[in-house]
């Protein structure tokens, strides 16, 4: 094995050697450098989450403003805007179907875990790539394979999937259904089948790399808070999507094949289908096995990524450090038990759901702590209001915006009323949507330098920050009570029932909202492009943080560190130590080298550091000897 | 595979979560192997728990299981459906073939460990001989179950009637011979269908292992992994052949035991 190893280290060497002989295709195309796919993961997200912004505001237009004349869209939508102008009722249910897949899949999973797990789990554990570069280099292409596909189906002459993202059966499973059970939600199963490899190659690579590639004194008790969260990440997305595979397996055989493990007893225009002895139910339970746990797969990289972020920019360690970790842990365990609460009114057992309802609202607790672990490291801290930290701090604002009306929605019997209402609609965007992409936007706008080594400009980021920042309020508190008044989602129109005219004000100014919200985002777009090339050059370490990356040179190559990998002494949140000269201390500093601001326990540790450091640089010197 | 670490330069005073090692004493290639065959065990189980949650959907055969006739009623009796043998036309064999099949898929794990073992003393010779072993076990797996799935797509002499709804929507009463996805002699439609699926995800992870199998024989015979220094290949293929092993065990359990 130490013969296998030293040749390994040595083929690392060789590569950083020989970077400058990377040809575009092999920088940037068929990368296998960790940080050259995370970008790719982060400008494709950035491209899918404007196709899945545009479709919701096609929507919102018809929610709005239903009697509007949308003739005006012909040239871009063709013949789904009829001869009076108005959206074709097919075409919206394929807007909201590819809306939610899109914005939960492509931006949200591969967007954001994809992007900040490959590019930060090796710079922040201190490793030179990802455990398996080929892989991830995969997992890439099959992500991007997964899009050309589920992109071309938006193309199709009877639309691509209308069946809403969780793709029920038997509305999915019949082509005869709806235009969008046809050609559209075949390519739906396949774009998928794609993207569920493609994350657990991802998912697998990140575990690996966690597990056996930290670098020397990076011990599981010394990971940033962000490792620990793609972590978990990883470790939910490799156990949840095997199930939405199995069940979208299932699914496209009874499409394709005449099987009916979902189908039973169905007539179509008065004919009985050959149909018997499936059941739409065990879909619902497949699918929501991965899709609770996939709640938490989009929004716990934000959560990881904000607790750096606010604990960098409010000089202070971040509080709780184990009980985040504990939190994460148990909010990991719980996603899997929870997944029925999105089933309470499909017929099931009411004794079942209260205990479903019981193991959904045992998540507020973890939550709860991360929440105030948030608060209390923003406490007295010597804030820096970075665009970074502004949309850190927004998250930890939707988080619990959103969290409360996950309390009113986890029970069993006050669902009933809100279940598949707008209420629901604005609970999950305010907490794992909005949520989530603040999540993302705070990582881009804090690790841009590390990415691109140029600083985004701080004005534009401010003025993109509160105007998403109120737009998203402005959009979805509303939303709370259209939902209680009774909207049920997914409709085309209301127009057949009177009480719902009365709302009519309320959904033009949603409309509206989301509409500025949107375009708003172009100032992020403007700003992240045109810094790319023409923004300022980036300080070494511009937060003045604490964590690995910020020890690479400013346009780290393939390998991350020129020399050897830097050794980690402390953990990563020793900001504003009492008897520090700065307010930082980098992981790397020695606890030997502090000796004013050690505490007493660190102090007792710096004998066996010290013994440990003679040991390593008597091997080093016996090696170089050789 | 020996107890030393992954840096040259790494004190023992570091705990074995220090940091800068392999934490399990596993490479990375055999840590990826087994999360994968983690996630795999997942895609499996919702597998079996469709096939749970619709088996006990239908009731069970009641009568004695000598006098079981086919229905889509009702779910059959297995050692009555699974009870024929190759050249031996008519004879009532139960669970004899499956048995065969069985046993030889687990021989097969046997000579993988053996293969794996030799790759510790890096002995060639060894390596490639246990490989070709278990290799011709997951061919005569496979072909074995294609024979088992023509048996039981083409049926028994005599037939079942049964009153069902076609592929033209009729309702129709007529005597079906064998299997296919819409209906089959045995039992309600579902039965064969989750028959069809469930071995045919497992035939399909037997053929992969082949594929892997076979891989790793010609290189093993031509010697990358002596120029190499190290079998690990084999091991993770080994990891790989195992858990197919023991998902079989599971499909064997559901589909013809119990």
């Amino acid at each position: 094995m130490a013969v296998v190893n030293t040749s390994t280290q040595g083929a690392h060497a060789h590569e950083v050697h020989d970077e400058h002989h990377d040809n575009f295709i092999t920088k940037y195309i068929f990368t296998t450098d960790h940080k050259m796919i995370g970008k790719q993961f982060l400008v494709t997200g950035i491209f899918w989450a404007l196709i899945g912004g545009f479709l919701s505001i096609l929507f919102r237009l018809q929610l709005g403003f239903p009697e509007m004349d949308m003739s005006f869209l012909r040239p871009l939508l063709g013949g789904w805007i009829d001869e009076t102008g108005s959206l074709d009722q097919n075409f919206y249910l394929a807007l909201v179907t590819m809306h939610g897949t899109i914005m939960v899949f492509f931006v949200l999973t591969a967007g954001l875990s994809g992007t900040f797990s490959n590019y930060l789990i090796p710079l922040q554990i201190g490793a030179r790539d990802m455990a398996s570069g080929f892989m991830n280099m995969l997992s890439y292409w099959f992500f991007f394979l997964s899009g050309v596909i589920m992109f071309s189906s938006l193309f199709l002459a009877t639309g691509p999937a209308g069946g809403g993202w969780v793709i029920y059966p038997p509305l999915s499973a019949l082509e005869q259904a709806i235009p969008g059970s046809g050609m559209g939600m075949t390519l739906w199963l396949i774009a998928m089948v794609f993207f569920i490899a493609s994350t657990l190659m991802g998912g697998i690579n990140y575990i690996t790399t966690v597990i056996n590639l930290r670098t020397k004194g990076m011990t599981f008790a010394r990971l940033p808070l962000t490792i620990w969260s793609f972590f978990l990440t990883a470790v939910i997305g490799l156990l949840s999507f095997p199930v939405l595979f199995a069940a979208a397996l299932l699914l496209v055989f009874d499409r394709s094949f005449g099987t009916s493990f979902y189908l039973a007893d169905i007539y179509i225009g008065g004919e009985a289908l050959p149909h018997t002895g499936g059941s739409p139910v065990l879909f619902q339970h497949l699918f929501w096995f991965l899709g609770h746990p996939e709640v938490y797969i989009v929004l716990l990289p934000a959560l990881g990524i904000t607790s750096e972020v606010i604990a960098t920019n409010s000089r202070k360690p971040i509080f709780g450090y184990k009980a985040m970790i504990i939190s994460m842990l148990g909010i990991t365990i719980l996603s899997f038990v929870v997944w029925a609460h999105h089933m309470f009114v499909s017929g099931m057992n009411p004794f079942l759901g209260s205990i479903f309802m019981f193991l959904t609202l045992i998540i507020a607790v973890p939550s709860a702590v991360k929440v105030f672990n948030y608060l209390t490291t923003l406490w007295r801290g010597n804030l820096i209001f970075t665009p970074a930290m502004l949309f850190a701090i927004g998250l930890v604002s939707f988080f619990i915006s959103g969290g409360l009306t996950g309390i009113f929605l986890g029970n069993s019997a006050i669902d009933i009323q809100l279940h598949d209402t707008y209420f629901v609609v604005a609970h999950f965007h305010l907490v794992m949507g909005s949520a989530s992409f603040f999540g993302l936007m705070c990582g881009v706008y804090h690790w841009f330098p590390k990415m691109f080594g140029r600083m985004m400009d701080n004005k534009l980021g401010y003025v993109h920050f509160w105007l998403t920042f109120v737009g998203v309020y402005l959009v979805f508190f509303p939303m709370h009570y259209i939902g209680i008044a009774g909207f049920p989602r997914r409709y085309y129109s209301w127009t057949n029932f009177d009480f719902a005219s009365g709302y009519a004000d309320l959904n033009m100014f949603v409309s509206v909202a989301a509409i500025i919200t949107f375009t708003g985002q172009f100032i992020f777009l403007f700003n992240f492009f045109y810094s790319m090339y023409k923004g300022r050059v980036a300080p070494l370490n511009p937060w003045r943080s604490n964590t690995l990356e910020w020890t690479t040179p400013l346009h780290p190559g393939h390998g991350n560190w020129p020399g050897e990998i830097p050794a980690v002494y402390r953990w990563p949140y020793d900001y504003s130590k009492p008897g520090s000269k700065e307010d930082f201390i980098p992981q790397t500093v020695p606890l030997s080298s502090t000796p004013e601001s050690n505490l007493p326990h660190e102090e007792e540790m710096v004998s066996l550091e010290k013994a440990i450091m003679a040991e390593e640089g008597q091997v080093l010197v016996a090696n170089e000897a050789k | 595979m020996s107890t030393t670490t992954t840096s040259i330069n790494f004190s023992s005073k570091r705990g074995i979560w220090g940091g800068g090692n392999e934490p399990l004493n596993a490479s990375y290639g055999k840590l990826m192997m087994w999360f994968f065959l983690l996630s795999d065990i997942f895609t499996f189980a919702g597998f079996l728990i469709v096939y749970g949650a619709i088996r006990v959907s239908y009731p069970p055969y009641g009568g004695p299981a000598t006098d079981f006739v086919g229905s889509n009623e009702y779910w059959p009796v297995p050692e009555m459906v699974f009870d024929a043998l190759p050249f031996l036309h008519g004879i009532h064999a139960p669970l004899v073939f499956v048995g065969l099949m069985t046993f030889i898929l687990i021989m097969s794990s046997v000579t993988m460990v053996l293969a794996v073992e030799a790759g510790h003393r890096n002995d060639k010779n060894d390596v490639v001989k246990w490989l070709l072993w278990t290799l011709l076990g997951g061919i005569t797996f496979l072909g074995c179950q294609a024979w088992e799935w023509t048996h039981f797509i083409h049926g028994t002499d005599g037939g079942t009637v049964l009153t069902y709804v076609n592929q033209f929507s009729d309702l129709v009463t007529e005597t079906v011979y064998g299997a296919n996805l819409q209906v089959n002699e045995y039992g309600p439609s579902s039965f064969a269908q989750l028959f069809f699926f469930i071995t045919g995800f497992h035939g399909f992870h037997v053929t992969i292992g082949v594929a892997l199998l076979f891989i790793a024989f010609y290189q093993a015979a031509v010697g990358v992994y002596e120029q190499r220094g190290h079998y690990e290949m084999v091991e993770k293929i080994g990891l790989y052949w195992h858990f197919v092993d023991l998902v079989w065990v599971f499909v064997f359990t559901f589909f013809y035991l119990i």
